[in-house]
């Protein structure tokens, strides 16, 4: 697949701001400086990346507990996401989402989602609602493995399947469900497999390689947008750090496990092949990425600083009209 | 006798269970192998076996409809849901199947069905993890709902709730897993070892649902109480200068009526606080039930002083909690006038 330099080039920046990000968020957590906890998107950028670059602007998203990834690919401001995890009135959501629950509808981001496999059947309405539109737009439901054990799964992929809803299921599949294995859990190795009990496609791809997985998205988004139904697109993946936070202090996966996925780190990975590719230097890729961290280091002093909620926006926007 | 925090006394009771009974089961998503996120199944899968405590796919429709399968077969499931926030993909299971198999039977079958879920916030956990739902099934007629405030209630009342044979959903605030808690967030951490309730006998022994227990004895307001808000109220009598008498309800469904009508008798005033929304709320039945039983005794008005109704929130937590100031505030109002 042909790709422009400038193409190449932003999924590069896009991921590695994902990954500055939240090996930063990280920190603010163990620091106890933002509010709550994060789940980190490390090692999975390839597919948030691959995907959203092949996504236009006015379609829709739907995104998961391990979100942030998913915001930025989709044209999040970093800013805006980080004041949103120190609960400021700029965050995305006023202070009142936070880590799991980020939604930006200008940017098509219907939401992160606390609840595993939420955001499925809501992706599928937002689907319906383009269809109906006739609008053109395509959603894009991100999972992980695990959800794909929920009836929401199920009920989704049938649904969307009998509606031809204008749809894409993309399953991260990292090898784990908090701390369970996946094939402890789920009764197919393969997330794509699924795909055929409800008439779709199923498609793996290595989600370490950004190149396969924008290529693997182009043909699945073209496929929704004109006509062709939903299908399933299965990213075999992995998260670098534990299920949430970078160690939660409990389990530790193998060494030798998390040390191979390493060595195939997506942004690493794609750094080498543009090198290659006579994109950019060593020395170039160096400096991006150090630009990036500083624009981040910029974005959490900005947000930590903006002003808390009033203590009246408490009350509202539980109803369309603030009640007394 | 030992010294245990919350979890461990749970864990006690799981133990305990496991031990004498072989139709008893534990079941939930990472409770096994990894041990539980609250660490409350710790060690049992090794102890047991895989066969006896039983790791689930994230699945909570399943967990709860399998569950029901098991104890209308013989067993006695103990389920975790993770988070009370997860437990709504098993309602239907809850309300439609578990709360009245016994019922449409006309009592043939039962399932003695236990849910352990951890609720209640106060731990920055925002809109999904931190919600308190028991008014949802305290609603429902069939099951039964607990929620302790301490480790020796937590172990009786669970080893109670494994042998009951109706459905108990067994609510854990998890706020007070490792301590009890004040209401001030920014007071150090206690832990549970020096609070007198953490001596917990090490094997089996059993409280009785349906009983509340009298925290505080006091002569001027009777505050109705459970869960992380036990500890709470204490704070707010302290900071009130009250003489308040504290009841820890303990058990929400079978209700402890007469001791709660009793106290109000005596003290002509009732406060009652939940970290739950107040409109609809648990709290609702507790003050129409204090009216109906003490309307001749009261000498001002019922109050509850509970979370916002909104849900749950990320930013403003503690304006949302129902702390110390706002339960002493109630306290002084009801003595006082507004
Ligand atoms: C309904 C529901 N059940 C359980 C949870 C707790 N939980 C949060 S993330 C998670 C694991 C999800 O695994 P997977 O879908 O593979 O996503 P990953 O974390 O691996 O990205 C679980 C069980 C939840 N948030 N919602
Ligand atoms: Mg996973």
């Amino acid at each position: 697949m042909d790709l422009t330099n400038a193409t190449m080039l932003r999924m590069f920046e896009q991921m590695t701001r994902i990954r500055e990000f939240d090996e930063r968020a990280a920190l603010l957590m163990e620091q106890a400086r933002v509010h709550g906890s994060v789940h980190l998107y490390c090692g999975e950028e390839a597919i948030a990346v691959g995907v959203c670059e092949a996504l236009n602007q006015d379609d829709y998203i739907t995104s998961t507990h391990r979100g942030h990834g998913h915001l930025i690919a989709k044209g999040g401001d970093v800013e805006r996401m980080y004041a949103e995890l120190f609960a400021k009135a700029t965050g995305y959501n006023g202070g009142k989402g936070g880590s799991m629950h980020m939604a930006a509808l200008d940017l098509g981001i219907i939401g992160a989602n606390g609840i595993v496999a939420a955001g499925l059947p809501i992706g599928l309405g937002v689907a319906f609602a383009s269809q109906y539109q006739e609008n053109d737009r395509v959603t894009v439901c991100f999972f992980g493995d695990g959800a794909t054990n929920e009836g929401a799964f199920h009920e989704a992929m049938n649904m969307a399947s009998i509606l031809k809803a204008p749809m894409v299921f993309v399953c991260e599949n990292n090898g784990y469900g908090e701390w369970s294995k996946t094939e402890s859990q789920t009764s197919v190795t393969d997330i794509a497999d699924r795909a055929a009990s409800y008439s779709m496609p199923g498609t793996i791809v290595d989600g370490m390689d950004i190149a396969a997985v924008h290529e693997a998205a182009i043909e699945a988004i073209a496929r929704a947008r004109s006509g062709g139904g939903p299908s399933l697109l299965e990213c075999k993946t992995y998260r670098f750090y534990d299920h949430v936070g970078r160690d939660f202090g409990v389990l530790q996966r193998d060494p030798q496990e998390i040390a191979r996925w390493r060595a195939r780190d997506p942004i690493k990975l794609w750094r080498e092949e543009l090198i290659a590719q006579g994109v950019f230097d060593g020395k170039t890729a160096d400096e991006i990425t150090a630009a990036i961290a500083a624009s981040m280091e910029s974005a959490i002093a900005r947000a930590e600083q903006a002003p808390d909620p009033t203590p009246e926006a408490l009350y509202t926007d539980v109803y369309s009209e603030t009640q007394v | 006798m030992a010294r245990l925090n919350m979890v461990q006394a749970l864990n006690s009771a799981m133990d305990v269970m496991l031990e004498r009974d072989q139709s008893v089961i534990v079941f939930g998503q990472d409770i096994g192998y990894f041990g539980g996120v609250f660490r409350c199944t710790d060690g049992l899968q090794r102890k047991y076996g895989a066969h006896r405590v039983v790791d689930a796919p994230i699945a909570e429709g399943g967990i709860v409809g399998t569950s029901i399968g098991m104890a209308v077969n013989g067993l006695r499931p103990v389920a975790e849901i993770q988070f009370a926030d997860y437990i709504y993909p098993g309602f239907d299971q809850i309300v439609s199947e578990l709360a009245k198999l016994r019922y449409r039977t006309a009592g043939d079958f039962f399932a003695p069905v236990t849910i352990r879920t951890p609720c209640g916030g106060g731990i920055r956990g925002g809109q999904t993890h931190s919600q308190s739902p028991e008014g949802l099934f305290t609603h429902v007629n069939g099951i039964k709902v607990i929620m302790p405030s301490n480790p020796y209630d937590a172990k009786g009342l669970l080893i109670n709730a494994i042998e009951d044979d109706d459905p108990v959903i067994f609510f854990e605030p998890k706020r007070i897993y490792n301590g009890p808690f004040s209401g001030y967030p920014d007071a150090p951490a206690q832990a549970w070892n020096t609070h007198p309730k953490s001596e917990v006998p090490e094997g089996y022994y059993t409280l009785p649902f349906g009983r509340a227990e009298i925290v505080r004895p006091g002569a001027d307001v009777t505050l109705l109480c459970y869960g992380t808000m036990v500890h709470v109220a204490e704070s707010a009598a302290t900071l009130a200068e009250v003489d308040a008498e504290i009841i820890d309800l303990r058990s929400l469904v079978p209700l402890d009526t007469d001791t709660i009508i009793e106290s109000v008798k005596k003290t002509g005033r009732c406060v009652i606080t939940h970290e739950a929304t107040k409109f609809g709320g648990f709290g609702a039945e507790l003050a129409a039930i204090v009216q109906e039983q003490c309307f001749y005794h009261l000498e001002a008005p019922v109050l509850r002083v509970a979370g916002w109704d909104t849900p749950y929130p990320h930013a403003f937590e503690w304006d949302y909690f129902p702390g110390p100031k706002r339960v002493a505030a109630a306290l002084q109002e009801v003595l006082e006038g507004p």
